[in-house]
């Protein structure tokens, strides 16, 4: 019987099986940064243990960061610590670090593609549940806890139980405007944040095929938003195009032998998986979360609902719970409901197609009155690449503020935070309760809804400013 | 990881049930950088009470807690074991644990003794009435044996193996070196490297 790409990628990493032990899985690249790090490092010294394979090991500091006032040193004594501490680690133990102020840094997940390291058919590890981005390449990613990272970096391999496969199946096209962050929210408001738990997912049919890396990498990101383990997309011309020519990825020879690899990575005809969705491309709007996990999201077109809406007891309660935190009121029309800040950035929505996008909506216009619009790109590479095309221009003749690289707003551990009581509409993957700053209130959205938000002073698309 | 065949120490009689983790260690610890050093951070809040029972000075140099059952419910944090460790503790006897701290234990090498609830209670009386009992417990029989008292406690076959012989997930992993290599020499040389 055939196999599915999952199963392909995983059996060509097994170093080891033997009856009732999990598999141990070989890791191809093994991603750090400054706070999953930290008691792994010292875990080795205590043991006496080096890093395996550095040379299969990159790390860079993104959780902490400041995006303003790079030059100075960071303010908060915790954050300061992990990021010194991961510099010390990386020095002692010979591992390549981008810092603070290098070219090459900025959020893990963004840097790994960039440089070409994230390739189809690898294993790739990171203690950070996002990791599930590289799976976009047809790469098995996905996040692991620090003593995994001990593990890995002592081994360069993780023991591993296989898990279930899923086939999420996107038909037809996606309609003008609607984009891979849409289709994401939509499939995880239907099944739910613990609807892909235990499961390897392989996004494929037409909208994924027509989807950029950019827009494929949004679509696997936030796979473990939905509870899968990760997010896979079979290598295509586009993902062949995109790593092409980047600074890691396989030259001449070499270049010809890894296509010719990469191409055998699909599902075989005969391969089944342990479960399928289908989805409609065509019913696929702009979506906009109203309540305090990823699966609470509507149509922008749609309203608040009500907890009377839900069928199950406990999801009326979550839902009462929700809208409290939130403020909303049921039957409140989503594009009446004002914003504060609106943060375009992330691991999910931070890469130049994201902020051209965004660029693309608010050019010409102007970020409405007691609104702020907060741009940060993924990278410095982005940022720089977004200058050099006149974006930062843009968003600042618009109002804007065009910020440093790094996970910024996306989470309350550097100094991007809303205030208690403030509503974002943000380009992230999470709106849990305080996690953009306690108290704050997050409407998960698209690249163009939040420039368009930002422009309109409430939720809206592009085709609203008109 | 060390190993452990036989411990003998002085035992600390906690007489609460459903202790969690974060009442073993309270997240404001969790911020920390290193490995170890989290000794101050155990029963932090409950410390703050001069008649908490490791507080009192009969009691100091224990190597082994006698909880009631639930021990180690709530947040999967592994800084819990490590404070354990850390305030130097080998072994936690009690009725009942939570999953995620057994396993956890089991990880980082503290043993965690599972006994009948009837056991904790003699345990506790004896310590109670005479803190410098010695107590045992033998990994190896699978005993705990205190003055006249001789118990028996259980925990799985392959946890046993593994503190018996020191072994931490990495040291297993580690008897298999000569896999891990012969995977790497089969590696397609085209893939990417980071130095």
């Amino acid at each position: 019987m055939g196999k599915t790409l999952a199963e392909k990628v995983w059996d060509e990493h097994v170093v080891r099986r033997a009856e009732g032990e999990p598999d141990l899985l070989y890791i191809d690249l093994h991603l750090i940064h400054e706070v999953t790090s930290p008691q792994a490092f010292d875990g080795l010294r205590l043991a006496g243990r080096r890093v395996r394979r550095p040379d299969l090991t990159l790390a860079t500091e993104d959780h902490n960061v400041p995006t303003l006032d790079l030059d100075k040193p960071i303010a908060d004594p915790v954050s300061r610590t992990q990021v010194e501490t991961l510099r010390k680690n990386a020095a002692e133990f010979g591992v390549r670090l981008h810092p603070l102020g290098d070219v090459e840094q900025g959020i893990v997940h963004v840097v790994g593609p960039q440089l070409g390291l994230t390739q189809p058919g690898m294993t790739i590890v990171c203690g950070d549940s996002h990791t599930s981005t590289h799976g976009a390449f047809g790469a098995l990613a996905f996040g692991i806890g620090t003593s995994e990272v001990e593990h890995v970096l002592a081994t360069q391999t993780l023991p591993q139980a296989r898990p279930r496969t899923m086939a999420v199946t996107v038909n037809g096209s996606l309609p003008e405007g609607v984009t891979a962050k849409d289709l994401i929210l939509t499939l995880i408001s239907r099944t739910g944040t613990g609807g892909g738990q235990g499961y390897v997912v392989e996004y494929r049919g037409q909208a994924i095929r027509e989807l950029s890396m950019e827009g494929r990498m949004t679509v696997c990101n936030m796979s473990i938003e939905w509870g899968a383990k990760a997010g896979m997309i079979a290598p295509d011309s586009t993902t062949f195009d995109y790593i092409e020519g980047k600074p890691e990825a396989p030259k001449g020879a070499d270049w010809d032998a890894a296509v010719a690899h990469w191409q055998t990575l699909v599902t075989d005809g005969d391969a089944t998986f342990d479960k399928e969705i289908v989805i409609d491309a065509a019913e696929v709007t702009p979506f906009v979360t109203w309540g305090t996990n990823p699966g609470q999201g509507v149509p922008l077109g749609s309203t608040v609902p009500s907890p009377d809406d839900f069928a199950e007891e406990s999801d009326r309660v979550a839902a009462a719970k929700a809208l409290e935190y939130m403020a909303l009121t049921p039957g409140t029309p989503m594009r009446d409901i004002a914003v504060d800040t609106v943060f375009v950035g992330s691991c999910t929505n931070g890469r130049i197609e994201d902020l051209r996008l965004a660029a693309e909506v608010v050019k010409g216009r102007k970020v409405a009155e007691g609104t702020r619009l907060l741009v940060v790109p993924g990278s410095v590479r982005v940022r720089l690449q977004a200058e050099e095309e006149g974006l930062d221009k843009v968003f600042l003749e618009a109002g804007a503020e065009w910020r440093g690289a790094g996970c910024s707003m996306c989470l309350g551990m550097n100094p991007d935070q809303l205030a208690p009581g403030e509503r974002s509409a943000s380009t992230s993957n999470r709106n849990f309760e305080g996690r953009q700053g306690k108290g704050g209130r997050t409407h998960l959205v698209s690249v163009p809804v939040a420039a368009a938000t930002a422009v309109a002073g409430h939720l809206a698309s592009p085709a609203d400013l008109d | 990881m060390e190993a452990i065949k036989t411990h003998t120490g002085t035992a600390l009689p906690l007489r609460r049930s459903n202790v969690d983790t974060d009442q073993i260690i309270p997240a404001v610890y969790l911020k920390r950088v290193t490995r170890t050093g989290f000794e101050d951070g155990l029963f932090s809040a409950w410390r703050n009470d001069p008649d908490f029972v490791l507080n009192k000075p009969e009691h100091a140099g224990v190597s082994i807690l006698v909880a009631g059952p639930d021990f180690g419910t709530g947040s999967s944090r592994e800084h819990a074991v490590w404070a354990l460790m850390d305030y130097g503790f080998r072994v936690v006897i009690s009725s009942r644990f939570a999953d995620i701290f057994r396993g956890n234990a089991g990880k980082a090498g503290l043993l965690a003794a599972e006994v009948d609830p009837s056991v904790v209670e003699v345990l506790w009386a004896k310590v109670e009435a005479d803190p410098t009992t010695p107590v045992t417990v033998d990994l190896e029989s699978r005993e705990v044996r205190a003055g006249d008292v001789v118990a028996p406690f259980r925990i799985d076959d392959y946890t046993r193996y593994r503190l018996l012989n020191g072994l931490d997930d990495i040291g297993i992993t580690l008897t298999h070196d000569d896999a891990i290599t012969a995977y790497e020499s089969s590696r397609f040389p085209w893939k990417p490297v980071t130095l």
